[in-house]
């Protein structure tokens, strides 16, 4: 499903004294089956934008297509449900969304708030929570009673349930030690391909942008500054620390080795691509070397 | 909720923002008294007065102040409503069964009316021109005599401003719950009163949870820091009591003389 914004302005607490604009002018697309990165600094509006995506927020001058919807300032929230089940939404830190008395009623929560019948979202339930990597034997547990990492799955899990054509996860990493952040990341990969999902993931780590993304959105003080894919947005480095955001670590090292003489065309994003074109650079660097 | 305006703080740097936070609640509590010994045209043509000219002191336009009433229209129009109905006693206009609209229930109905109004304008006026930590500070110092009998006016006051610090975060994650839930497919304010009241407990369950797990963490931080109990505190944030202070107190008891003398003399 693809997602459209055209000329879209937001305001909180329009028309009080209160009002901030936090989008300017918004045009993009979120291509269907894709993977979107959307990168900015804190407060750049990348969390209002990406709320605009199953209108939680709507646009206050402007319009965002979701498929066959077109959401305006006027749209009603009475028909966005189908809406909200075709694009799930993980917020940050969603362990703080946890309720019910176990972790399999929580995960089946959403399902059935869209009328799936309760045999069947448990079914659900069962089928998300092993996906997302939580054993059964946790399942009857209270969800306050798992780990910070187990808690983060099990929300995932309950926002997966819906199944959804679009994901959006807002910082899915934040908090999480490596090995946990690398586990989520890898499941949000095996869902793009699996399940051909949309992806539409906010992040403030370069190297899961290099890694995983197509697509990369970046945003500056409520506006979008820059889309394209991550070759075309980590190429200009001198653009990138104008806007205070870093590189790929594979990227900044290269860039290091370019000013000692190596040559990278073109520049590598990861560290499979760097260590690509730099074998063959050293081997004949050694060979010059020893003649 | 983006436009709930009643209690809410609006920075500025006028003449009322500037004054001493104890001097404001003072002030308010005076002018409250006194809208009770308001009886007459004359009493509250007074008071309206005092009113304006403060509301003008703060720099924010009436407008602002009058949209603070408005999530309170509905309890106004209920109070009034029910006074001219069901006040009794002088002329009677209209008459139906036990309901009947008098000259003093019409006239009882606008005094309320008018109280109401003054005393929720004078609240906001507070309200917006301090910030609640300046209120919590106010408070303590006022409430300090209270030590004397014993009364734990340091904890007090430390719960106080921790709990007005908290007011915004947790509204902003109450919101942050609910966008959460509504995107898992929960319906808000919609279907029967039963519907609608199952959907506040994925709201709630979360938000206490929250709330303890935050309490532990910073009762943690404020042990680390050093705290032990409220008493023997050194304050960062100091009162100082001014000029302008006395002089808007001589201010609103000269109008409260006036009021009461108005009352007195029957006009």
């Amino acid at each position: 499903m693809e997602i459209a914004f055209e000329k879209v302005n937001y305001w909180y607490q329009a028309g009080t004294p209160f009002a901030v604009q936090a989008l300017y002018d918004i045009n993009l697309n979120i291509p269907a089956g894709e993977f979107t990165a959307v990168i900015g600094q804190t407060g750049s509006g990348k969390s209002t934008l990406i709320q605009h995506l199953n209108a939680l927020l709507k646009p206050t001058e402007g319009q965002v297509v979701i498929g066959d919807r077109t959401i305006t300032s006027e749209t009603k929230n009475k028909h966005l449900k189908p809406l909200r089940k075709k694009v799930g939404l993980v917020f940050q830190f969603p362990e703080n969304q946890l309720f019910e008395e176990t972790v399999l009623k929580d995960i089946a929560f959403g399902p059935q708030n869209f009328g799936i019948s309760v045999e069947e979202a448990t079914r659900l339930a069962h089928e998300t929570a092993k996906m997302v990597g939580l054993d059964d034997s946790l399942l009857e547990r209270s969800p306050f009673d798992l780990s910070g990492g187990q808690m983060r799955r099990a929300a995932i899990a309950g926002v997966l349930a819906l199944e959804p054509d679009v994901l959006v996860l807002d910082e899915p990493t934040a908090g999480l030690d490596p090995r946990g952040r690398n586990e989520i990341m890898g499941l949000v990969r095996q869902l793009q391909v699996e399940r051909h999902l949309t992806i539409v993931l906010i992040t403030h780590q370069m190297n899961d942008v290099a890694d995983y993304a197509d697509h990369v959105i970046v945003m500056a003080h409520g506006h979008m500054v820059k889309q394209g894919t991550p070759r075309d947005v980590f190429s200009d480095v001198d653009w990138l620390t104008a806007h205070q955001l870093e590189l790929p670590s594979a990227t900044a090292y290269a860039n290091k080795l370019m000013q000692q003489g190596f040559v990278f065309d073109p520049i590598p994003l990861t560290a499979d691509e760097l260590a690509d074109q730099l074998v063959p650079q050293i081997n004949k660097k050694g060979v010059a070397d020893n003649g | 909720m983006d436009k709930f305006m009643f209690g809410r703080y609006i920075p500025g740097d006028s003449w009322v923002h500037r004054l001493d936070p104890r001097a404001k609640l003072i002030l308010t509590f005076i002018y409250i008294g006194v809208v009770f010994f308001a009886n007459s045209v004359w009493t509250y043509a007074v008071l309206v007065v005092l009113l304006l000219a403060s509301i003008f002191a703060t720099g924010i336009s009436l407008g602002v102040f009058l949209r603070g009433l408005r999530p309170l229209l509905w309890l106004l129009m209920f109070t009034v409503v029910i006074q001219i109905f069901f006040g009794a006693g002088g002329h009677i206009y209209w008459q139906w069964g036990w309901l009947s609209v008098t000259h003093d229930g019409l006239i009882n109905a606008l005094l309320i009316l008018m109280r109401f109004v003054l005393i929720i304008m004078v609240s906001t006026l507070l309200t917006f021109s301090t910030q609640p930590l300046e209120i919590a500070d106010g408070i303590e110092s006022l409430l300090s005599p209270l030590r004397k009998v014993h009364f734990p006016v340091a904890t007090l006051a430390l719960m106080l401003s921790l709990a007005l610090r908290f007011v915004p975060t947790l509204m902003d994650e109450a919101e942050k719950i609910m966008n959460a839930q509504r995107a898992r497919g929960v319906d808000f304010g919609t279907g029967g009163l039963r519907q609608q009241v199952k959907t506040i407990v994925p709201i709630l369950i979360p938000l206490f949870v929250n709330a303890f797990n935050r309490a532990v963490d910073i009762s943690t931080a404020m042990e680390a820091r050093g705290y032990q109990d409220g008493e023997n505190r050194t304050k960062y944030r100091e009162l100082k009591w001014h000029r302008q202070d006395t002089l808007s107190l001589i201010i609103y008891v000269a109008f409260s003389v006036v009021v009461i003398s108005l009352r007195e003399l029957h006009l």
